[in-house]
């Protein structure tokens, strides 16, 4: 099948804006997928498309792009859903590096603000901190995170205030507030309870929608932010 | 950036929510301005409730209607979600519910608000 692909192209050194390039392309809609199409670009048309990847098997995180207006790992978007047009384009809300590449230390720095690891100043025993599994179950949905940045990039409250913690920081805070062997919850509510913190959610649904690994974001960021209602009443 | 993004039903009922609150406050606005003329220009008043009654000023009214019903009614569908977040699963459908009710409310207040104005017209 023929592709007519369009990439949203930027290079710092020669642009002063990013431009659209189209690229025409052969590919079989039943196994190729977005990223196979970029590969394709750089190996046989333009070895200066600039873009991340890293496994090709939505795991790492790296590929995230806006593919046809919505974010998506490039490695698991098939070309069978997208039909003969298909547009790529950087995360929104990001700062463009070069091409596909956006600056992540924004992203990254909201993520760290949030303590993502487990606090336990307890005396640490000989084995594993045992863990019922209805307490597991508890924050099964938001371990699953791969930190792409498709739902805090897609999210209308994070590009009107890049301050913004966002929904993956949002996450992985859950992560560890609703852990039965955690003790920091109360900082990390206190954290999201600030300007930038979760009341920043106006509960749109785009984060929940771009999330690769089908993570019920917004249901977690409510469940957030009823954490911080119920522990000041 | 708002534009270029497909965002789904979550974003669409977010993008009427503010549009319909934008509306509802501009008409509060104009609603004190209005009640402000009483005393300062009883004449300006009366001739701003004579274009209410105009067929303009009808349709505005009906708009301002269906601006407060949607975001009365989506307001309570994210109160909702807010109180129960595993509803959150079924954003979609009570969105859906939301459409239902705005019509069910909806359909019966036009004919009210549009057919006082046929028979007020001797038609």
């Amino acid at each position: 099948m023929q592709i007519d692909l369009r990439i949203l192209r930027y290079d710092p050194e020669r642009d002063a804006k990013p431009h659209w390039e189209s690229y025409g392309l052969e590919a079989d809609p039943k196994t190729d997928r977005v990223l196979d199409l970029l590969h394709r670009v750089k190996h046989d048309h333009d070895g200066s498309l600039t873009f991340r990847r890293s496994c090709g098997h939505g795991i790492c995180g790296s590929d995230a792009l806006l593919i046809n207006g919505r974010n998506r790992l490039a490695c698991k978007e098939r070309i069978e859903k997208l039909g003969r047009r298909i547009s790529v384009a950087p995360l929104p809300g990001l700062p463009v590096v070069k091409d596909l590449v956006v600056d992540m230390d924004g992203f990254f720095d909201s993520y760290r603000r949030v303590m993502p690891f487990l606090v336990n100043d307890g005396p640490v025993p000989e084995r594993e901190r045992r863990q019922s599994p209805e307490d597991r179950a508890r924050y099964d949905d938001t371990t699953k995170c791969i930190l792409c940045a498709a739902c805090t990039s897609s999210c209308p409250s994070f590009w009107a205030k890049e301050a913004y913690v966002g929904p993956a920081a949002i996450v992985n805070a859950h992560r560890f507030i609703f852990d039965s062997r955690d003790e920091a919850a109360d900082e990390r509510l206190e954290i999201l309870a600030g300007d930038d913190g979760v009341w920043r959610c106006r509960t749109i649904f785009n984060c929940t929608d771009a999330c690769p690994r089908g993570i019920h974001i917004t249901q977690a960021i409510l469940e957030v932010s009823s954490a911080i209602v119920e522990r000041r009443t | 950036m708002m534009v270029r993004y497909r965002g789904g039903e979550g974003m669409l009922a977010w993008a009427f929510h503010r549009i319909s609150g934008v509306a509802i406050f501009a008409f509060l606005v104009l609603h004190v301005i209005d009640i402000f003329l009483v005393g300062a220009a009883p004449d300006v008043y009366n001739t701003l409730l004579t274009f209410y009654a105009t067929p303009v000023g009808i349709v505005m009214e009906w708009l301002l209607g269906a601006a407060v019903l949607y975001h009365g009614l989506n307001g309570l569908r994210i109160v909702v979600m807010d109180f129960w977040p595993p509803l959150t699963r079924y954003h979609r459908q009570l969105w859906y519910l939301v459409w239902l009710l705005f019509l069910l409310i909806g359909i019966p207040v036009t004919t009210v608000i549009f057919g006082a104005f046929v028979r007020s017209l001797g038609l």
